[in-house]
């Protein structure tokens, strides 16, 4: 198993360590948000743990995916509504 | 109704549904271990197979699932990132855990306040932390042991922040005299947490920042003050995961999902263990599980030789509960329009207008959005006293195929 993964979060490559969740390449991709609240409010994870539902980002396309939950796959693609 | 799969499904593979899989498998039960993590051992043992590989033993777990309702009784539908499943039980187990409670506080929704808990799963979860500045606040034993894993991690860790008053801690730490592994864990953390400010009857009153948070305003002793940081770890306690049980229609407790003494709750073959019976932390899990697998295998006399150790560890769990009370002065901490749902975005100033929790759901939407209440609730049984005891399937968001149709996996 190689060391690293590269993902792509919002068109931008990101290299995390293997094992990573995509909750950690958002965030190392520097976005303030992962998503935008109701009202338009910047938010980022809460919990952590895929009870908050804060994280939740598109994955390969399918929406509401609970970052912190689902493990960097490589070339995977990751969008923020933020 | 097809026949059951599995003797034994095992919902959450933290400690207390390891111990109960490897209890219920070592007496001859076909076990089923899920989880909706993509890895076993719970929020405790993340990313730390050194604790969870004994217990699961030659157990396949089936991780990244998660528990979307029941069809029937003896049947659970499942939902993972890229499909569905069904699958068959006997006995049910739900090891379910506990989440953090969250309050809301002027700013708590800016990206980069997160739980304790919270932050310290995002860190496991490959977040680098090292050179970052963090605060950890809120109440309980938690914060400690987060406080530690941040400096080991590199982070620099300015506070402690803990709601509970210095003497509530000491009378706790002398109640652990009687508890010999307890006391030398705090000894263990009290030293290595040297050099790191901690400061009792102490809790954030607002967070601060232009699109992420720059700082935090702390209160102690009547006095504010304002200090600059890149992450608030704040969490106030746990509270059971009791969403499933709860749709299973199992009876609650004042502390979690009741339960009688070999762990079975009040819908018959359906057992819980572990936090979700009450917050006891990890010895108390453990034996649980311990008492449940055994149970639900059929070895009612190997599941009651352990009520001794169980009645114990409860004891250990009355005085964490009593030392780590939270205050009423952080009932004052919302201000009108603090938002309390964070789905919904809906301000406290509206939910304490309504009669109870039917109401604010209805006319507000507090509590409608996708975590269903899992991080409101706690903030409004604190702060208004409403509990919510309904939970109807799908017990999550879930995807219109995965209510479509049985598909099971072979044993």
């Amino acid at each position: 198993m190689p060391d690293t993964i590269r993902v792509s979060v919002n068109g931008t490559p990101i290299t995390v360590p293997a094992g990573a969740m995509v909750s950690a390449a958002v965030a190392v991709a520097g976005a303030n948000g992962f998503r935008k609240s109701v009202t338009g409010q910047p938010r980022g994870p809460l919990c952590g743990m895929g009870i908050c539902f804060e994280c939740r980002v598109t994955i390969n396309g399918r929406p509401h995916c609970r970052s912190c939950q689902i493990p960097c796959e490589a070339g995977m693609e990751v969008r923020t509504d933020a | 109704m097809p026949d059951p799969v599995f003797d034994v499904v095992v919902v959450g593979a933290g400690p207390a549904g390891l111990s109960a899989a490897k209890r219920a498998a070592e007496s001859g039960a076909r076990v089923a271990l899920l989880d909706d993590n993509p890895k076993p051992g719970g929020q405790i043992w993340r990313s730390d197979p050194g604790h969870w590989k004994p217990l699961l033993g030659n157990l396949e777990p089936m991780c990244g699932v998660r528990v979307v309702t029941s069809p029937e009784p003896g049947r659970l539908t499942l939902e993972k990132f890229d499909g569905e499943l069904e699958i068959g039980y006997g006995k049910l187990i739900l090891a379910t855990g506990a989440r953090e409670r969250f309050l809301p506080f002027p700013g708590w929704t800016l990206p980069n306040v997160m739980g304790a808990g919270g932050l310290q799963a995002l860190v496991k979860s490959g977040l680098p932390i090292s050179g970052k500045s963090v605060i950890v606040a809120g109440s309980g034993p938690l914060l400690l042991a987060v406080a530690k894993y941040m400096r080991e991690h590199g982070a620099r860790v300015e506070m402690v922040a803990e709601q509970a008053s210095d003497s509530a801690l000491v009378k706790f730490a002398f109640g652990l005299l009687g508890f010999p592994g307890k006391l030398l864990q705090t000894a263990l953390f009290g030293s290595s947490l040297l050099g790191i400010r901690h400061r009792t009857s102490c809790w954030p009153v607002a967070a601060e920042g232009s699109g992420k948070l720059e700082s935090v305003t702390f209160q102690r002793a009547g006095k504010t003050w304002k200090e600059r940081c890149d992450y608030l770890a704040c969490g106030f306690g746990l509270i059971p995961n009791v969403e499933i049980p709860l749709m299973l229609g199992c009876r609650l407790s004042p502390a979690g999902v009741w339960v009688d003494d070999h762990q079975q709750t009040s819908v018959p073959g359906v057992y819980c263990a572990g936090e979700v019976t009450g917050i006891g932390g990890l010895d108390l899990s453990l034996v649980e599980g311990e008492i449940a697998g055994y149970s639900a295998a059929g070895k009612p006399q190997a599941a009651s030789a352990l009520s001794s150790v169980r009645k114990r560890h409860r004891r250990f769990a009355e005085r964490l509960e009593s030392a780590f009370a939270l205050r009423d002065e952080l009932k004052s901490l919302p201000q009108d329009d603090t938002l309390i749902c964070r789905c919904e975005d809906v301000s406290y100033g509206r939910v304490r207008q309504c009669s109870g929790w039917r109401d604010a759901k209805l006319h507000t939407r507090c509590g409608m959005g996708p975590c269903q209440g899992r991080v409101c609730g706690g903030a409004v049984e604190f702060l208004l006293g409403w509990k919510s005891e309904s939970v109807r399937p799908p017990v999550f968001p879930a995807r219109i195929g995965s209510l479509s149709g049985p598909k099971y996996p072979q044993p």
